[in-house]
């Protein structure tokens, strides 16, 4: 009886009874607003700044900009949607990551990175301005979007991954050798970039204040302390990471709308298919550093039999080779690179996003489970009114009538979050397909352009070394 | 099984069909052609079948086949090793045992693995291991073809009676393989060859300048060919490795495809088919990198191997020819004695023997070295100039596939 008088855990934060009932206008507003200035001063930057970006990258991804360049200027025809038509118009914001720099010693050591933001949307303050920020405030941003976004069914792009090992390799290495940290820098700063501009795409998520504040104020953020992995909360964290998996394995909701019971199959299908594909391209990035190791330990050794070979124009041509094998190896260097960052890393942040999807789809499983509980008890409290007024009690069937009043409520908050949620989600996963399309497109071509570039550099190289084979006489 | 010798040329080059390495033979002299027309895998054996044609007289017939096994070959290159009247010459490599181990274990590893993967990508790596099999096969053939032939050019060796034993008795050689006594007792005769050769190397002065250069060049180059042959051969065949590891990601990217009711559909197909072509094209190149680089510096290996045998086999020569000379000497001092004119007339003989064999071989030896040398540079140049054209083929393909690709893909 007693958990019977319990609230319905429904979820009346501020944010979405705010909401709830004008979804459409918030954010229509936030755009309205921006037309309003765009009209008079906002066509100009575009082009003049969608370079910038490239001077600020270091030389190691030059691929990754051109995406994020297009990305917030979508071509207008895949845009089914409104929310995307008004996201596209002439507003963008752009943000890169650079110049990380280890700062502190020690166990306290960590590395700030400086997030270059441009944008033409008057909701901000200036037009181009950089902060400095952490890791843990990146993860500490996406938490608080995740906890104000997700119970409204948005699909939040995932912070990169906490890497203990990456982290642990940077506190113990001193300034002087960084070979290795540097490299797994690189990638961090490469996948912050990337979780930065997906945020920012996002018609909701690019305005939120929390997201702006992240990019705007230039002062420390209180630090994020629940991200960590050792603390208190990260303990508590894990124990509801657990409850959720339970509740996720247990649970079976009937579904009764065929578009989530088809969405959430190819979801499903997808993980595996990208989790497969990736596992493939990992190995041929592994598979292709190996040959680059390989190819310069022939060079070396094609570079000392020209040295101990005595016919002369032999020795030379041998020696060319060499030096065309020491090329060849840089070429193949480069390619594994390309392999990684932009189609390994491509895989990893859609299979990372669909982790996102299912967590949203999971929210929707947790409003239905309130809904149907709810349900349940405004049943009980009618059976139990009945009974009473049967047996005649008045006083009492007073009370209980004023709680099936209360719980019929909840049921009809419970059916709307429901429905709410739903809807969102729909809308989400349109806008995410859109995206994703269009994402897989533009970096598959990238990549095979860049295979291009390879072998007609190869073309070249071997084009050098024919009249010197040809020479040997 | 196996169409003809069309690869038997690639690793020597041209020059070792039509001979020219001595005035003595002609150079359009077709007077004995050797070929390996057949070849038959079975179990671990492969039978070859070698074919002669020739207009010598000694042959009792024009044209004839016999089957030939590996050890065979091994005993016919070891009869050359041991005749002394060839110790001036650099007998040709006895081509290397056929070895098919990789092939099956790799084979072996793809059955176990069958589960793990799907149907069509476990028919490609099966394809796959096959052509690589057809390829060891046909290399090993092209080995033993080119070690015949190059016998039957050799002025000297085309002459021995053990290769004209080999090349027509019909019958089983009864060479068998070599039971494990005689593999220790091969062994330690090989060990007491290399302290014979450090020793001489220590206590023989040569006088001849030009082989003393050839020595130190010899045996700094065969190190370095070994080291290159198998930095190469590691090189080749991680290629091939990156070759297989496109067929994983284009069925990966079909089956992306099939579960995507996106426009992605198509473009992931084509995507698809893309690398499945480049997957070819790669390993067209690595393929071709191991028969134009990795198997042109295996057989300088070997080859290099037998003129430093040569160099071994002139400084054993050199050391009993001093001994002659001491013997000599030793002989003249003792001249008081009753016996002493038979003893310095039998050492003078013995003397004037090994200065002549000495000589002999010096002059053959320098003969041959030199050509070793234009031999060498003439298959090298060939093959590199062969590796450089193919790896433009193959980079000019892929270029074009990719323009295609990308051409229809931005249509899409």
């Amino acid at each position: 009886m007693a958990d019977d008088r319990e609230p319905p855990p429904l979820f009346n934060n501020v944010e979405i009874d705010q909401r709830d009932d004008d979804n459409e206008d918030l954010f229509s507003s936030a755009i309205d607003v921006d037309v309003g200035v765009l009209d008079g001063d906002g066509q100009g930057p575009f082009n003049g700044t969608s370079e910038a970006p490239k001077l600020h990258l270091s030389q190691d991804v030059p691929d990754l900009d051109i995406v994020q360049v297009d990305r917030p200027a979508p071509a207008p025809q895949a845009k089914p949607l409104d929310e995307l038509e008004k996201e596209c118009g002439d507003q963008f914001i752009e943000v890169t990551v650079t110049e990380p720099q280890k700062l502190g010693e020690g166990m306290g050591a960590y590395v700030a990175y400086k997030v270059i933001t441009k944008t033409n949307m008057p909701i901000f303050r200036k037009r181009s301005f950089s902060v400095m920020r952490r890791f843990s405030d990146f993860l500490g941003l996406h938490d608080k979007l995740v906890e104000k976004y997700l119970r409204m069914g948005r699909i939040i792009p995932p912070a990169p991954e906490k890497s203990v090992i990456g982290m642990t390799k940077i506190k113990m290495s001193n300034q002087a050798e960084q070979g290795s940290s540097a490299e797994f820098v690189e990638k961090r700063r490469a996948s912050l970039e990337r979780y930065l501009n997906r945020t920012a795409a996002h018609p909701i998520l690019g305005v939120d204040p929390d997201f702006r504040e992240f990019l705007e104020t230039d002062m420390e953020l209180p630090k994020a302390t629940n991200t960590s992995a050792l603390s208190g909360a990260g303990v508590m964290r894990l124990f509801n990471k657990v409850g959720e998996t339970v509740n996720k394995i247990t649970y079976k909701m009937d579904e009764s709308d065929p578009w989530f019971e088809e969405k959430t199959q190819q979801i499903e299908n997808l993980d595996t298919q990208l989790r497969k594909l990736h596992a493939s391209v990992e190995t041929l990035v592994l598979h292709r550093k190996d040959l680059a190791l390989l190819t310069s330990a022939f060079a070396k050794s094609a570079a000392m039999l020209s040295n101990c070979e005595e016919h002369t124009s032999l020795s030379r041509a041998l020696s060319q080779l060499a030096e065309v094998e020491e090329k060849v190896e840089a070429l193949h260097n480069e390619q594994a690179n390309a392999d990684f960052s932009v189609l390994c890393e491509l895989l990893k942040d859609y299979i990372a996003l669909i982790g996102a999807i299912k967590e949203v789809f999971h929210e929707r499983v947790k409003v239905y489970q309130n809904w149907q509980h709810s349900q349940q008890m405004l049943n009980k409290r009618r059976e139990q009114k009945a009974k009473l007024e049967l047996s005649g009690k008045p006083d009492k069937g007073n009370q209980a009538s004023v709680e099936v009043v209360e719980w019929e409520a909840k049921v009809d908050r419970g059916q709307e979050e429901f429905d709410n949620i739903s809807k969102m989600i729909k809308k989400e996963m349109e806008r995410f397909e859109v995206n994703r399309v269009k994402d897989f497109k533009a970096i598959i071509i990238q990549y095979l352009e860049n295979l291009m570039t390879h072998q007609q550099q190869l073309i070249k190289y071997w084009e050098a070394f024919l009249p010197e084979a040809k020479a040997i006489a | 099984m196996m169409d003809g010798p069309d690869d038997s040329t690639v690793i020597l080059g041209d020059e070792n069909r039509k001979p020219g390495r001595s005035e003595t033979v002609d150079l359009t002299d077709n007077s004995l052609m050797v070929d390996i027309s057949d070849a038959l895998s079975e179990k671990d054996k492969v039978k070859f079948t070698v074919h002669t044609k020739t207009t010598l007289p000694e042959f009792h017939k024009p044209e004839f086949l016999v089957v030939r096994q590996h050890e065979e070959f091994v005993w016919l290159h070891d009869r050359f090793e041991e005749i002394e009247e060839y110790a001036g010459y650099i007998i040709p490599p006895a081509p290397p045992r056929p070895d098919f181990d990789a092939s099956r274990e790799k084979l072996q590893k793809l059955g176990e693995g069958e589960g793990t993967m799907t149907k069509e990508e476990f028919n490609k790596m099966k394809q796959e291991l096959e052509a690589e099999y057809l390829a060891t096969f046909k290399k090993t053939v092209a080995m033993h073809e080119v070690f015949l032939c190059r016998l039957a050019n050799h002025p000297v060796f085309r002459n021995d009676h053990n290769f004209r034993v080999f090349l027509e008795y019909d019958q089983d050689l009864c060479v068998r393989g070599k039971n494990k006594m005689e593999v220790l007792g091969g062994f330690m005769k090989s060990f007491t060859k290399t302290t014979d050769e450090f020793l001489l190397s220590a206590t023989v002065k040569d006088v001849n300048d030009f082989f003393e250069k050839e020595k130190n060049f010899l045996i700094d180059y065969h190190t370095h060919l070994k080291d290159a042959t198998a930095k190469a051969d590691r090189m080749t065949k991680r290629h091939k490795d990156v070759a297989d590891s496109y067929i994983k990601i284009s069925t990966g990217l079909v089956q992306l495809s099939t579960i995507d009711n996106s426009d992605l559909e198509k473009f992931l197909t084509k995507v698809a088919e893309t690398f499945e072509k480049a997957r070819k094209i790669e390993g067209r190149v690595a393929s071709d990198e191991d028969l134009k680089l990795s198997d042109t510096l295996r057989y300088y290996m070997r080859d290099s191997f037998a003129a430093k045998r040569l160099l071994y086999r002139r400084l054993r020569c050199l050391a009993n020819y001093e001994n002659a000379n001491r013997n000599l000497e030793k002989a003249r001092a003792k001249n008081k004695d009753v016996h002493a004119a038979l003893e310095v007339a039998d050492a003078e003989l013995a003397q004037q023997q090994a200065c002549e064999k000495f000589e002999q071989m010096s002059d053959k030896g320098k003969e041959e070295l030199m050509d070793f040398k234009t031999r060498r540079v003439a298959a090298f140049r060939k093959n590199l100039v062969d590796l450089a054209e193919l790896e433009l083929k193959h980079a000019k393909a892929q270029v074009q596939l990719l323009k295609n690709s990308l051409a229809a893909l931005k249509e899409e």
